[in-house]
């Protein structure tokens, strides 16, 4: 019985989550579009999630570039197609890897840190606080934010993108033996636009994503220290698993469609 | 023409199955200042959330300046809010902020004032709530309690608004302090005008700022009444309040 009983308080549970971020997420692109603007929080978030998620974002995104360079030669030289190799990084990367793991490494990095700022805010009453003070918390806190990610992580993506690109020469020219120019040409002959852009594109949704999530666990955490510690474990295990789940729609809406 | 600044009507108010407010009913005049005390946990924060609009009470009315708080647009209830100054229990304070940005927030994010005129007004707060300019620099993490409770009333009466809601001004102070403040806030009602209610425990404090006393008993308003009426109230839960003894009708579950 304790069993069932269970199920059914997890699924009334789900429900009134989902049903509660639905609203969030109403009230959030209601304000999107309203003045007043907080132009300088816009900025200060663009600089915390742009900036300074620029090293986790390059570093996995060079040995994901490098990595790809060493499985698909292993594999593609027993057909002799080593020359695809840098056809299978660049696409690789650009489609795929770099918006994932930039999504998932900020999903980390910012979306746990947005949850536990606003959720300690929350415990704290400083939300209450800015309400009082006739300040809207969603617009002040929640939409900078939003906007901030859901711009910074198609330019993190980018340069991930460029750095992944690097990795993957690296490893063909001084690892694999691959003539320098020849590595490039075959790169740039292959390269084209959409594979750069749909990678964007996702990186975009996925930072949207990251934020609201981030936000929602936080706004509505309560209990203390060990809810708000809750919210920053949910926010970044529920929006990892939303990635995933939409780099796979958006994957086949671009490419199967 | 009435002169109620505030009026809250048969205010109802339950967490889940716990019913905190049932019923409670309190007018302030204008320019006048209202006391409310009652036992730990009967809901005088709550109360002071609901004018707020920040809890939304399941029944009963709440006028402000004659307009129904309860169930008003968020638009119009940051017009209303912006009439209104709150020092919150734990002080609530911004901690990404400097004390005086604090202070200052609701004069520059609320009425828009330039920073230089706005940081200006901050600093004088700071030192009618008898802190030092020094403190003005300082992070709110590195204040103790008693001062992050000034700081948080220095932000309450900084736009100089004409409602203010103090919750437990004094708690946490020493007593030569908690005078100071105390003639601060009456200095509030008399200089300014400002209508003004008032959370507190502390009896001295009361006689000294209230105009009028409310308290609250199981969700109710069980009296009201003029301040110099407060020792011969003839009710005995205000009778074993205002002397603190443990025997009397209101009972504390041990
Ligand atoms: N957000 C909330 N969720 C659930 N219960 C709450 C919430 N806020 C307050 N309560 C409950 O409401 C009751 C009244 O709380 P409130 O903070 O108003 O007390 P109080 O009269 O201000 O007490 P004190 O003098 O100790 O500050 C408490 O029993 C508290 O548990
Ligand atoms: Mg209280």
């Amino acid at each position: 019985m304790n069993f069932l009983s269970n199920i059914g308080k997890m699924t009334v549970k789900f429900i009134k989550n989902a049903g509660e971020l639905a609203l969030f997420a109403y009230s959030v692109i209601t304000h999107l579009f309203r003045p007043p603007f907080f132009f300088k929080n816009i900025f200060t978030q663009m600089i915390e999630i742009g900036f300074y998620s620029l090293p986790v974002v390059g570093l996995t995104t060079l040995f994901s570039g490098m990595v790809m360079a060493l499985q698909t030669y292993s594999g593609f030289s027993r057909l002799s197609a080593e020359s695809a190799i840098p056809m299978v990084v660049l696409i690789a990367l650009t489609r795929e890897l770099a918006p994932v793991m930039a999504g998932l490494m900020v999903a980390g990095r910012v979306g746990a840190s947005f949850a536990a700022e606003i959720g300690t805010m929350k415990v704290t009453e400083q939300i209450d606080a800015l309400s009082s003070l006739s300040t809207n918390p969603i617009k002040y806190l929640v939409v900078p934010r939003i906007i901030a990610a859901t711009l910074m992580l198609p330019f993190l993506v980018f340069i991930g993108d460029v750095i992944g690109i690097q990795g993957g020469y690296l490893i063909g020219v001084h690892k694999l033996g691959f003539n320098s120019a020849t590595y490039i040409k075959n790169t740039w002959d292959v390269m084209e636009s959409f594979d750069i852009v749909s990678g964007l594109i996702k990186a975009a949704v996925f930072g949207f994503i990251i934020a609201m999530l981030g936000c929602y666990n936080g706004y509505y955490s309560d209990g203390g220290a060990q809810g708000v510690g809750k919210a920053t474990t949910n926010a970044v295990v529920s929006s990892s698993i939303l990635i995933l789940i939409f780099n796979y729609i958006l994957t086949e809406l671009f490419f199967m469609a | 023409m009435t002169n109620l600044k505030l009026e809250l009507t048969n205010v109802s108010k339950a967490f889940g199955p716990k019913v905190v407010l049932d019923g409670f009913s309190m007018k302030v005049e204008k320019g006048k200042s209202m006391v409310i005390i009652g036992g730990s946990g009967t809901g005088k924060s709550v109360t002071l959330k609901c004018i707020q609009g920040l809890l939304v009470p399941e029944s009963g009315s709440i006028k402000v300046d004659g307009e129904e708080v309860v169930g008003m647009k968020e638009k119009d209830l940051e017009r209303v809010n912006s009439k209104a100054g709150m020092l919150f229990q734990g002080a609530a304070l911004f901690d990404s902020m400097k004390v005086w940005e604090n202070i200052a927030f609701g004069l520059i994010q609320g009425r828009k004032m330039n920073k230089n005129q706005a940081k200006e007004i901050a600093y004088d707060k700071l030192k009618k709530v008898g802190l030092t300019s020094d403190v003005g620099e300082m992070y709110p993490a590195d204040l103790s309690g008693g001062m992050k409770k000034r700081v948080g009333l220095a932000r309450a009466i900084a736009t100089s608004p004409e409602l203010i809601f103090f919750d437990e001004p004094t708690t946490g102070l020493d007593p030569i302090m908690a005078d100071v403040i105390n003639d601060l806030i009456v200095s509030c009602v008399k200089d300014l005008g400002a209508t003004a209610v008032t959370i507190t425990h502390d009896m001295v404090s009361a006689r000294k700022i209230a105009d009028e006393i409310t308290m609250l008993y199981k969700g109710k308003n069980i009296w009201c009444g003029d301040v110099k009426d407060i020792d011969n109230s003839n009710n005995p839960y205000v009778e074993q309040f205002i002397s603190g003894k443990s025997e009397g009708p209101i009972k504390v579950e041990i």
